[in-house]
């Protein structure tokens, strides 16, 4: 029998003329999700994209995972494609769903007769085949409003399609659909968070990690690569950017006030990111920070950060509390690898009495010691690249 | 050059075990429990293995089963022991240091009801033979001490646990971990009066894969896994021939003990003379600890940083078992070390292949990295 994914739009359904370069972007990157598992043809109908797979032995359930993390979707089924014919349709869907249909207690039918030229209407396809089923399976009850298992039939075009519950969908906008932005990435919770969630709204990923040997080990680096391959299945390809650090914060220790050490390292890294950002056409930078999380994520360090920066700055995680946010690290698969204990940039030389409420001219007076612009040029000029996929 | 100073964690093949491993994996790739002759040459290389293992215990070649290491020996062997003898009694006595793969399964039989006492340990890291003497009652069934501290290297009072036992008139099996002991210092079960002893292949110039344990004769287990015949059913499934004949190899290239302690002893001397014109560092080892595993501290430096910092220079060492930031040494901590030093331990661990030059390596990048990470 042949068989399909049937993919339902989640908000694109919801734009107006521009739905075609949306739905192109969508399929652009189903196509690159899906590629190594074999040839698929998409095609697009009333909000809905089918995924045909053209060659034998396609591993459907696969394909179905990878396309569980694709942005763009609400929902996603396996669908039997069966000749638009009622009583091909009441022969095929008892055997087709058996497995579900014996799992569960309590059922319905929905149909949906999108081709108005077939000759039963929506009511009457659900009755007959309703009827049929709970003949075949006499231990189902239907339940019109909360049943276990929804039987759906959709009349289209070509085909009738006949599957069984849908299958969430990661939500969101197509990646690559809002642009593109560069997420600074430490190796905690929340940078890999951070960038799942603006993946999820559209953006395509860069990344950039900045790495201070020998304070930091090259397995805090290994430990970015992971983390970023986790959010790739969502996200697609993201292009790495590793930062040689030590020299500027070394610096910093040892020309600036102690107080002020976290402040003015992480500007350097706001500055860095821009210059990586703008040469690589991002428009905007993302940071996991959470206001009052840590000394340097108070509103007035925050704005202190900031002014470094003439980009936006997205911070999804501005609002959310740690436990929130390991919620969606554990269902992104990355908290597990960010709890790995090592060192990174991010903690090496915390001061003990970081100043919570920096004031701008007082950071940007203790800064003005150092050489910025040569320094942010020196590490940018020794970035490391990687494609993570 | 390269400075490896990490022998605790693993070692070098030896060029014996490498020949020995070709040797076997291309010609004696045969099932050693079939019936052919291509069967019976595995076996063959098999007992002739076994035998390699007994020689350098001194027991009887039936008291040797292979395993695939050590952490599969201690589970074995821990296991076994308490079903065994559950029913004789409930009490385990065991020391806070031993390594975690006889600490968790410990762990994990007192939390299904078995009473343990874990022995404290002095600052030097080692047990004391009277508490080991108060511990040990009549419903003990096992005594688990480690030969030497995978840490520190501190050598334990193994002998004292049978004569605890004897006193106590208790049915207990004396185990003793010796994966840190064995090849470096004498190991025969006779004379320290144990039933159970657990080796690893890896820490003497073996391969990765393969290890032992002995269980003196009459001693009875109870398995772990089942589904095979081989080695006494206490380790079904099929043996890895190369590795247990490149185990066997690295057993027989072991020079002899006394030489080979004496070399380790002047190099550990020369590292200590060395750190003597160094500020700032602390000898977490006793002086009378196993020479072939030095623990120091360098005050003020996180051991991560130092160890990244050597590891650039070529100089490889570890910071012990639990090199994680936050995660401190349980057994540094057992020993009652304060947070100064139990945030930068370095773990020194020497073996034949160690050279002088080597610890110049490392006493070099110990002054460089204090100049580098204290001027801060």
């Amino acid at each position: 029998m042949k068989e399909i994914i049937l993919l339902k739009n989640g908000e694109l359904a919801l734009k107006g003329l521009n739905r075609h370069t949306f739905e192109e972007i969508l399929i652009q990157n189903m196509r690159r999700r899906l590629a190594d598992l074999g040839n698929f043809q998409f095609a697009t109908s009333q909000s809905t994209i089918m995924a045909d797979p053209l060659d034998e032995g396609i591993d459907l359930d696969e394909a179905i995972d990878r396309l569980t993390r694709v942005f763009g979707f609400a929902g996603l089924s396996r669908a039997a494609a069966v000749k638009k014919d009622m009583n091909v349709i009441l022969a095929v869907a008892g055997e087709y769903l058996a497995s579900q249909l014996l799992a569960a207690n309590s059922f319905k039918v929905d149909a949906k007769r999108s081709d108005k030229k077939f000759p039963f209407n929506s009511p009457q396809i659900c009755m007959e085949l309703g009827g049929i089923l709970l003949e075949s399976f006499p231990h189902l009850h239907v339940d019109v409003h909360n049943p276990e298992l929804t039987v759906t039939v959709e009349i289209r075009d070509n085909y009738a399609y006949i599957h069984g519950n849908q299958i969430k969908g990661a939500g969101g906008m197509p990646v690559g659909s809002s642009g593109k932005a560069a997420l600074l990435i430490s190796g905690g919770i929340d940078s890999p968070v951070a960038g799942w969630m603006m993946a999820k709204r559209g953006l395509e990923l860069i990344a950039v990690h900045f790495a201070s040997p020998p304070y930091t080990s090259p397995k805090a680096e290994m430990k970015v690569h992971s983390l970023l391959k986790k959010v790739a299945r969502y996200s697609g390809r993201i292009t790495l950017f590793v930062v040689p650090f030590t020299n500027i914060q070394e610096q910093i220790k040892d020309n600036c006030p102690e107080e002020l050490f976290t402040i003015i390292m992480r500007r350097f890294m706001m500055k860095i990111a821009e210059i990586i950002a703008q040469r690589e056409d991002c428009g905007a930078l993302i940071t996991g920070e959470s206001v009052g999380q840590v000394a340097s994520q108070t509103m007035y360090a925050i704005a202190c950060t900031d002014a470094v920066t003439s980009m936006p700055v997205f911070r999804p995680l501005i609002g959310m509390d740690k436990d929130e946010v390991i919620i969606t690290s554990r269902k992104i698969e990355t908290f597990d690898i960010s709890i790995q204990p090592y060192e990174d940039c991010c903690t090496v030389f915390t001061p003990k009495h970081p100043r919570t409420r920096p004031k701008l001219e007082y950071v940007e007076k203790a800064e003005s010691v150092l050489d910025v612009e040569v320094l942010a040029a020196e590490a940018f000029n020794g970035v490391k690249i990687t494609v993570i996929n | 050059m390269e400075a490896y100073l990490d022998n605790s964690a693993t070692t070098q093949l030896c060029d014996e075990a490498v020949s020995a491993m070709v040797k076997a994996l291309n010609s004696c790739w045969g099932n050693p429990s079939s019936m052919h002759a291509k069967g019976q040459q595995a076996e063959k290389l098999l007992e002739q293995s076994r035998s390699e293992v007994a020689k350098k215990l001194f027991c009887r070649e039936e008291e040797v089963y292979f395993t695939s290491g050590g952490t599969e020996g201690n589970n074995i062997v821990v296991f076994g022991a308490t079903q065994a003898l559950k029913r004789q009694g409930r009490r385990i006595v065991t020391t806070g240091i031993e390594h975690p793969s006889v600490y968790e399964p410990i762990k994990q039989l007192e939390a299904e009801g078995f009473e343990v006492v874990r022995l404290k340990v002095d600052h030097t890291g080692r047990i004391s033979e009277e508490a080991l003497k108060a511990a040990v009652n009549s419903d003990t069934i096992l005594v688990s001490i480690m030969a030497v501290n995978n840490e520190v290297g501190t050598i334990q009072p193994v002998e004292a646990a049978r004569k605890a036992v004897e006193a106590a008139r208790s049915p207990a099996l004396v185990h003793c971990d010796v994966v840190q002991a064995f090849g470096k210092m004498p190991v025969k079960p006779s004379t320290m009066g144990v039933d159970l002893l657990t080796l690893s292949s890896h820490k003497v110039h073996g391969p990765k894969g393969a290890g032992a344990v002995f269980v003196k004769k009459g001693v009875h287990l109870v398995p772990r896994y089942c589904g095979g015949t081989q080695e006494g059913k206490l380790r079904p499934g099929t043996q890895p021939m190369p590795a247990i004949a490149g185990f066997a190899a690295a057993l027989k290239a072991l020079p002899d003990i006394g030489f080979e302690l004496d070399n380790v002893r002047k190099l550990k001397d020369y590292l200590i003379a060395g750190l003597k014109n160094l500020d700032n560092i602390s000898i977490n080892s006793p002086p009378d600890a196993l020479p072939f595993v030095v623990n120091i501290s360098v005050i003020g430096v996180l051991s991560e940083h130092m160890l990244n910092f050597l590891s650039e220079r070529g100089v490889y060492l570890s910071a012990g078992s639990a090199c994680a930031k936050g995660q401190k040494s349980r057994v540094l901590t057992e020993m009652g070390l304060d947070d100064a030093r139990l945030s930068s331990p370095l773990r020194i661990s020497f073996s034949r292949f160690t050279t002088k030059e080597h610890v110049s390596m490392l006493l070099e990048g110990i002054a460089e990295g204090q100049k580098k990470f204290l001027r801060r």
